[in-house]
């Protein structure tokens, strides 16, 4: 038995949910669900960007890393929370359609990356912070995190934009 | 206008490279996904910017210094903006130019860059300009509110295209 047969009832108790019959039948709500994702992304992304492109050694060289997390993640996670839930939304309106897209699987599949890169940057490279907090140059584990999570990111809103073409 | 607005679309969709990108079905997503990752920018900037001068970001350090950090980000993601957007407008002339939520999302667009205008002028002379007085202080706000509120009416506006119909 394919995953898909295993997890049919789940999505389609979904659809059936009112919450996703109100954005899947209303002319007004997904467009407006949609301009709030777009917003949250648009936040998400930039505010990481701003993160990955210190890492990197690109931009704000002489702020050093743990403040800027400390300034600019707060930011970064409201977004997080405002693209989930408006992506949650859109998602349930029609969860076997999504559920079977390739470039949502792809998004999906960037998206556990992401995850993947963060904790390891949280949990392994930042453990010897203190030591490069303040260097303009990072160690390559750092820049890697940076130029991945800028590359996984980029990859997130291509896939994310393709979906709408499917 | 009346009759000259008709005429010119279906002159532009009839140009050599209105047609080649309208053949090619990969030209739009990728230009759409590029138009998305300088809005990504455009917005982070926006926010940092604003929310610094309104005291609710980045307090670390000064509004002059923020501004001087994201300024040109704003400025060079505005260029890929226009420049992302002239394709789109190229490949679907009719879509965009003769729809409402497009002409109000230009509208918006020429009043906030006005706007921004007035904020970074100033800088360049005098980077502690909008900080000198109570005053200036309150005009910053005021430009700061507006501008952030433009911006979110016109990555609305934009997504909202695709649903209005003329």
């Amino acid at each position: 038995m394919d995953v898909y047969t295993r997890i049919e009832p789940f999505l389609l108790w979904l659809e059936e949910t009112r919450i996703a019959a109100a954005v899947r039948e209303s002319p007004l709500l997904f467009p407006w669900v949609e301009s709030l994702h777009v917003l949250a992304i648009a936040l998400l992304v930039g505010t990481i960007a701003v993160v990955d492109l210190r890492l990197l050694g690109v931009a704000s060289r002489e702020r050093p890393v743990t403040r800027l997390l400390a300034e600019i993640l707060p930011f970064t996670w409201v977004a997080f929370i405002g693209a989930a839930i408006t992506g949650a939304l859109m998602f349930v309106s029609q969860a076997l359609h999504y559920a079977t897209n390739v470039p949502f699987l792809w998004k999906s599949a960037l998206l556990g990356l992401a995850l993947i890169n963060l904790l390891v940057f949280h949990r392994v490279t930042a453990r010897t912070i203190e030591r490069w907090d303040t260097g303009p140059a990072l160690p390559v584990a750092a820049r890697l995190a940076g130029g991945a999570s800028l590359a996984i990111w980029i990859g997130v809103v291509a896939f994310g934009r393709w979906i709408g073409f499917t | 206008m009346g009759e000259s607005l008709p005429a010119f679309t279906e002159w532009l969709a009839s140009t050599p490279l209105s047609l080649h990108i309208q053949t090619t079905a990969w030209v739009i997503p990728a230009v759409q996904t590029l138009h998305i990752l300088a809005i990504a920018a455009v917005v982070a900037a926006v926010f940092l910017i604003h929310l610094r001068v309104m005291g609710l970001a980045l307090r670390s350090q000064a509004t002059a210094t923020v501004a001087r950090r994201f300024m040109p980000w704003l400025w060079g993601a505005l260029v890929v903006l226009a420049l992302s957007g002239l394709l789109l407008i190229i490949g679907e002339p009719a879509r965009s130019l003769e729809n409402g939520m497009f002409q109000g999302k230009m509208l918006m667009l020429v009043v906030v860059v006005a706007l921004t205008a007035v904020f970074a002028r100033p800088l360049r002379n005098d980077p502690a300009y909008w900080e000198a007085t109570p005053a200036r202080r309150m005009n910053a706000r005021g430009l700061a509110i507006g501008s952030l509120a433009l911006w979110v009416g016109i990555v609305f506006a934009g997504r909202w295209i695709a649903y209005w119909g003329g």
